[in-house]
């Protein structure tokens, strides 16, 4: 079965659903974000430590370069022939005994998980940790309909109980302490012991009783998918706390929502792969819980399995021959962890639920530039993203090509335009550095540049214009 | 050897003294250094900002003015990086493929200073004497676009009289991203703090590198704090002699507010 959703000039994921699109520009809201100490300590000692822990277990593998390589070409090949891979997932889940249901937006899956649930008569579900739920706005969708959503993720918790927005693609709750968690879990857990103390293992304990007694009484379970077998329609779920495995494992009814660009062609595609994911996310050699299944069987796990297949903007991204490696993405976090930029900002700042590198090349290209336009500039283009992309996603050329499709302010448009013009003429190029010159004379202290350029000039001062440019020297030489 | 110097902008108009040390340097090693009267900048502005269009004309300027000279230099990681890894494309989204051909060719001829110095003219050491504490920042171009791995430091550690410090965490940006020091000046800002910290933690008189630019805004945010630390680009500590051809004559940072 295709749907329209392959047919037409491919859409962007639509407004007022979801979370790809923030309320402030990526400057305004970072400004914020800069001045909160803790969160600066927060993320400065998890990335660190997480960069280090990573880079250690990559330099164990010899062939890492080619693994990357492999699963760049993998991931190229699936979007070059994705209809055909994900008909063929749709068959092979179905005759597995699941069902697979198409959306082409946020709206849609949103509309067929309710649905399904409220089939079901369940008015809880439990959730796997999934970037895809949160950037359709799943959860919000379940509470309208009176369905309450579990996150049963330890951070993805926290994140729901503090009625908070996840900052990080892996670590959600990155931006928390412990004593946050403690009066997070204190006001907000069901049946929360009073003399909860921020011990890790006493806020884990905590955390345990209260998801054992959900898991035990909740019969339907929403998840992603971080790959999709279409060979056989093996669906895959990555995790390191086993919560996950329990959802997949103890309702009765399981429903997945999963990009498209999830699906990959083969068992031996999904090794290359589990061997880069772990190393590049975790920094763990092998995953932990890597929960795999194929439709339903008969007196064992889930006895009714739903999936749901999202578009939300991926055909348009596909659309764009640069564009479409942002659909490479594993959701590593990677990039975020060794981004200067998100090390100091946080993810919040990005208003999408996919924030740093990836989330500033990818957020865009589902919603249309325009309802992003600032997240292409949120990089200094240092490159250290793409170096440490597993599926060798080039961040910065992206972030380039994106820039190049923002609608620009016009002020800043003329001014590019001018520059471009005396720069493809020498006398006025010489005429302009002549005025650079006398600029020092305007520019003495007391009388600022204007804006955007007292941007610089708040932490940093200007050199003083030199008496001679090198093309006058060397015209005296 | 006949080398073609490209100054770049920056440098031409408010870094020439990293331009003129090239020149020196070159000259010293007994090569003759051509000054293409043509040029004026290679379009990264305008590409890095999102204005490839703009951009068409002055990739075409550069590649006429620079086509006819096989070995070209620039004192910049960075605008070596942009006529390496964007012209082509410029000109090929531009819709000229002959103009993306060629500027294929003259990327291939365009080295940067310590990739010059190292790869073609095969020396580290320049025979330069520079007597003092150094540090030295790889810039994100040179270091990740470019490539140039530890040639800058094989060239500083040959130099008489230098003490060379290693700088804490150097592969981190600096905060500098051309336009992104104006329109994320925060960011920009508080990467530049640690960078900073990190340069002042080594207790160098010098920090050096490869770009004028991420000396520029280094070295606006040491100034600022009167940090008493100079920024000096990697060209003139390499043409620094004992003759008495320093890296001294540095005008101050003055312009504030």
């Amino acid at each position: 079965m295709v749907t329209r959703t392959f047919l037409g000039i491919p859409a962007t994921a639509p407004a007022g659903v979801g979370h790809l699109r923030g309320e402030e520009s990526f400057p305004v809201a970072a400004r914020r974000a800069l001045g909160d100490a803790q969160l600066r300590r927060n993320l400065g000692h998890a990335t660190t430590t997480i960069r280090a822990k990573s880079a250690g277990v990559i330099a164990e593998v010899p062939d890492w370069q080619a693994l990357r390589a492999a699963g760049s070409a993998i991931k190229t090949d699936v979007l070059a022939r994705l209809p055909e891979l994900l008909e063929q997932l749709e068959a092979r889940v179905t005759a597995a005994g699941g069902v697979v249901h198409w959306a082409a937006d946020a709206n849609e899956a949103n509309a067929i998980v309710v649905d399904l649930v409220r089939a079901t008569g369940s008015d809880r579900v439990i959730k796997v940790k999934s970037m895809v739920t949160q950037e359709i706005g799943l959860n919000e969708a379940l509470e309208a309909a009176g369905i309450a959503p579990v996150e049963t993720d330890l951070a993805e918790l926290i994140v729901q109980l503090g009625e908070d927005r996840p900052s990080h693609i892996l670590v959600p709750a990155i931006h928390r302490n412990r004593a946050e968690i403690r009066e997070i879990f204190l006001r907000a857990m069901p049946g929360v012991d009073p003399g909860l103390t921020d011990e890790p293992v006493v806020l884990a304990a905590a955390a345990r009783r209260f998801l054992r007694q959900t898991f035990l009484s909740t019969s339907v379970a929403v998840s992603g998918a971080n790959f999709a077998v279409a060979q056989t329609g093996t669906l895959a779920v990555v995790e390191s706390e086993g919560n996950g495995r329990m959802c997949l494992t103890l309702p009765q009814t399981l429903i997945t929502v999963m990009g498209v660009e999830k699906v990959v062609p083969t068992w031996r595609d999904l090794e290359v792969f589990l061997q880069l994911l772990p190393r590049a996310s975790t920094g763990e050699r092998m995953n932990p819980y890597t929960s795999m299944w194929t439709g339903v069987t008969p007196g064992d796990g889930p006895q009714a399995f739903h999936l749901v297949l999202l578009d939300n903007g991926r055909s348009a991204v596909l659309a764009d021959e640069v564009g479409r490696q942002a659909l490479h993405c594993i959701r590593c976090s990677a990039c975020l962890n060794v981004c200067p930029v998100y090390e100091r900002t946080g993810g919040h700042a990005y208003g999408s639920v996919y924030p740093g590198p990836i989330g500033a090349v990818l957020s865009p290209q589902l919603t249309g530039v325009a309802d992003n336009a600032s997240l292409p500039y949120a990089s200094s283009l240092c490159g250290a993203c793409y170096d440490a992309c597993p599926v060798k996603i080039n961040i910065p050329e992206l972030l380039v090509h994106l820039r190049d499709q923002v609608p620009h302010p016009r002020g800043e448009s003329a001014a590019m335009a001018a520059a471009a013009y005396a720069m493809d003429h020498p006398a006025l190029y010489a005429a302009a550095q002549r005025a650079a010159r006398l600029s020092r004379l305007t520019g003495r202290r007391g009388r600022g540049l204007p804006p955007p350029l007292s941007g610089w000039t708040a932490s940093r001062d200007l050199p003083e214009a030199p008496a001679e440019t090198f093309r006058q020297w060397w015209a005296k030489r | 050897m006949r080398i073609a110097l490209f100054v770049t902008c920056l440098a031409d108009t408010m870094f020439p003294e990293a331009a003129k040390a090239t020149v020196r340097l070159l000259e010293r090693l007994g090569h003759e250094v051509v000054f293409p009267a043509g040029q004026t900048c290679c379009g990264q502005m305008h590409v890095n900002t999102g204005y490839q269009r703009d951009a068409v004309p002055l990739v075409r300027r550069h590649v006429r003015v620079f086509d006819p000279y096989d070995v070209i230099v620039a004192p910049s990681g960075s605008c070596v990086g942009s006529v390496r890894h964007q012209h082509a494309m410029v000109a090929r989204r531009g819709g000229d493929e002959r103009l993306a051909g060629r500027a294929e060719s003259v990327a291939g001829r365009t080295y940067e200073l310590s990739e010059l110095l190292v790869d073609v003219l095969g020396v580290t050491d320049v025979g330069a004497f520079f007597p003092h504490r150094v540090t030295y920042h790889p810039t994100c171009h040179s270091l990740r676009l470019l490539r140039v791995g530890d040639r800058p430091v094989r060239l500083l550690r040959a130099v008489r009289g230098l003490d060379l410090i290693e700088l804490p965490d150097a592969d981190q940006c600096c905060g500098f991203g051309g336009t992104f020091a104006v329109k994320n000046a925060d960011t920009s800002t508080a990467m530049l703090a640690d960078k900073m910290r990190h340069v002042l933690s080594t207790g160098a008189e010098v920090c050096t590198a490869g770009d004028s630019s991420c000396l520029m805004h280094i070295g606006g945010g040491l100034s600022r704090m009167r940090a008493g630390v100079r920024t000096v680009h990697l060209a003139e500590v390499l043409a620094s002699t004992a003759q008495g051809e320093s890296a001294t004559d540095h005008r101050g940072l003055v312009v504030r507010w």
